[in-house]
């Protein structure tokens, strides 16, 4: 039965779909992946350096889709850009157009063009052909790489990193926001909403550079750094023990207040919602993965054990993550606003908002990020000498 | 007049904007009609209606609303005298049709014709990113439907569940006030078509308008007034109950 009870006649569909489900997971993939890869820069972690570049990367090439969701979604796409030539100042919304362009333009492809520029300038020299235009090109006609040179664009490049964490901070803390601020929806509305979105991106964030250092070391055949991993797996533990810790009390302070939404959601939780946010989001994407991090932390494990561990943990972490972003978005839709009555989503496959959509763009950052990959290798030993570097570059990975 | 390449460049855009409000041409002229001489809201009386769903079908006609989406609606109530907390609410079709027997005995009955509050300060308007949501200067909200970008952030925003989006314009849409018909002195299709009176389209800046009087000698009510909307739909004989 698709409705129970009675809902609003206009709230029986969902107005927001799985592709608004995918926009936060995304950009909370790029907030995290940013604050891993600043705590390299700003805060001298040295361990994590060999995910710095990676990191960097991934948080472009999920940026760079991340909007595509919600432009499927629009009713009108070919107005979205009146969000920027007239914005509507009190719409948090319309706000967070220019917090992305600003994360987009002014901190993350600045601070990846400084930190290759060194690269680009040496492959626009040594490589032939196509590349070699397209590494002009991204010279933007500075080719200076002396001395003097670099030290200003390491000075430049610190300065957006430290301008860049509370940018990615506001970057998804905003994201949210255009939740917490809704009155009209008890699931959504509450400050600790993009305290929450902050952190769970932070822990997501992580996870995904984890993974994907871990892949591409194997891809490549290189041995994975130990110290590396076994730093980000300790700052996964700790970001998700606040996450956990801050939904927990999100939970007991619902529970004890018990207001007028209560009954409805708590009747949400235990039915529809049972199993994505119980078992998927609190279960196995939660609880699971703390405890198999604890373990790293309390027990000497061998380094094969550690790295099957952070794998495992890194997955469900990400499987985690995303159950609470669809918790969010479509559980808030669930209920009726009058909380008389329940509807149900049910996600379409071949149509505009549906599942092969959604699993496209979930797929598509990673032939982006394929392409970065190549054309700015992140990997330490080309930093250096890219001149022996290139070669393999472009055939080993 | 002597202009370089750059200036004729400059004024490009603006020449483009100008271009665009010319073929949008101009609103439906109500001459006689002075914006800032009004500040509309309605007044539902509770026990007057008979749920016969004349209102919604009137509405539904004069506004050219898609079938399963509604711009007003009318509840049913019933109230159990053991359960104030949960009541058993029915709206079919929007109580298009009507409504058939109550299955319920006992408790009280009664009807709710909802539909956009036209609220003062309204969350729909607030969140909408392009402005495409706006409160008129006489107190009507308003979708531009040339301006919406379909983000739906506004039918998340209304308590009330007043909004939706039109599947063939792909647009933001809900009650209007029939602001075609008030603005040339009619009244709303809704209120038109109400055969015992239980809706009154109220001009709340004309002193002569029977609502002041009736807000004077009665106890009304908005609905969720805890959301501090400013709603201005005012509800005679609201049962605490009503969502």
């Amino acid at each position: 039965m698709p409705v129970q009870g009675y809902m609003y006649p206009n709230e029986v569909e969902l107005a927001w779909s799985i592709l608004i489900v995918l926009y936060p997971f995304l950009t909370g993939l790029v907030a995290g992946a940013f604050i891993l890869a600043s705590l390299e820069r700003v805060f001298r972690v040295e361990a994590v350096k060999p995910t710095y570049r990676l990191a960097l990367l991934t948080a472009l090439a999920f940026l760079l889709v991340a909007p595509l969701p919600l432009q499927l979604h629009l009713g009108h796409p070919e107005r979205s850009f009146e969000m920027y030539l007239t914005p509507h100042r009190s719409s948090a919304m319309a706000m967070f157009g220019f917090v992305y362009l600003w994360y987009l333009m002014a901190v993350l492809v600045l601070e990846i063009w400084l930190d290759y520029r060194r690269d680009i300038v040496r492959l626009s020299q040594s490589a032939k052909g196509i590349p070699r235009l397209i590494y002009r090109a991204l010279t933007l006609g500075s080719t200076n790489i002396s001395e003097n040179a670099l030290r200003i664009d390491e000075r430049a490049s610190y300065i957006i990193t430290v301008i860049g964490i509370p940018s990615a901070f506001l970057l998804h803390g905003y994201v949210g926001f255009i939740f917490g601020s809704v009155k009209a929806n008890p699931w959504w509305s509450s400050p600790t909403m993009p305290v929450v979105f902050l952190f769970s991106a932070m822990v997501s964030g992580i996870a995904a550079v984890l993974l994907l250092y871990m892949f591409t070391s194997r891809v490549r055949g290189q041995a994975v750094d130990m110290n590396c991993v076994d730093t980000i797996a300790r700052y996964l533990f700790y970001a998700f023990l606040i996450d956990f810790g801050l939904e927990m009390l999100d939970l007991v302070h619902r529970i004890y207040e018990a207001d007028e939404s209560f009954r409805s959601l708590d009747f949400m939780v235990h039915t529809r919602l049972y199993l994505s946010q119980v078992v998927i989001q609190i279960y196995i994407g939660t609880l699971v993965p703390i405890g198999l991090l604890a373990l790293t932390q309390l027990l000497r494990l061998a380094e094969k054990v550690r790295k099957r561990i952070y794998a495992v943990a890194g997955a469900l972490t990400l499987v985690g993550i995303f159950a609470m972003r669809w918790n969010v978005v479509i559980g808030g839709q669930l209920f009726s606003k009058s909380f008389l009555g329940y509807t149900t989503y049910k996600v379409g496959f071949i149509t505009r908002e549906g599942l092969l959509t959604a699993s496209v763009l979930t797929l598509l950052p990673f032939p982006i990020l394929w392409a970065l990959v190549k054309l700015l290798p992140p990997w330490a030993e080309h930093e250096f000498m890219p001149e022996a570097g290139a070669a393999p570059a472009q055939g080993g990975d | 007049m002597n202009m370089s390449r750059r200036q004729v460049l400059l004024l490009l855009p603006a020449a483009a904007v100008a271009w665009e409000s010319i073929l949008a041409g101009t609103p439906e002229a109500s001459p006689n009609y002075k914006l800032t001489e009004h500040w509309w809201g309605m007044l539902v009386d509770i026990s007057k209606c008979i749920g016969c769903g004349n209102c919604v079908r009137a509405c539904a006609t004069e506004n050219n609303v898609p079938e399963g989406y509604f711009r007003t609606w009318v509840e049913r109530y019933h109230v159990s005298d053991f359960n104030q907390a949960e009541p058993v609410v029915d709206s079919p079709d929007g109580g298009k049709e009507g409504f058939p027997p109550m299955l319920e005995e006992g408790g009280k009955n009664f009807f709710v014709p909802k539909m956009c509050n036209h609220c003062a300060d309204s969350p729909c308007t607030q969140v909408c990113p392009v402005g495409a949501t706006f409160i008129s200067p006489d107190g009507v909200v308003l979708v531009d439907k040339q301006y919406c970008i379909g983000c739906r952030y506004c039918i998340q925003a209304c308590p009330y569940g007043c909004r939706f989006l039109n599947p063939k314009t792909e647009t933001a849409e809900k009650c209007t006030l029939c602001y075609h018909r008030i603005t040339k002195g009619l009244t709303t299709a809704c209120c038109e078509a109400c055969p015992t009176g239980a809706r009154q389209l109220a001009d709340l800046k004309n002193p002569s308008d029977p609502i002041h009087e009736f807000l004077r000698t009665h106890a009304v009510q908005v609905l969720k007034p805890h959301m501090a909307t400013g709603a201005k739909l005012y509800y005679n004989g609201l049962d605490g109950s009503v969502r």
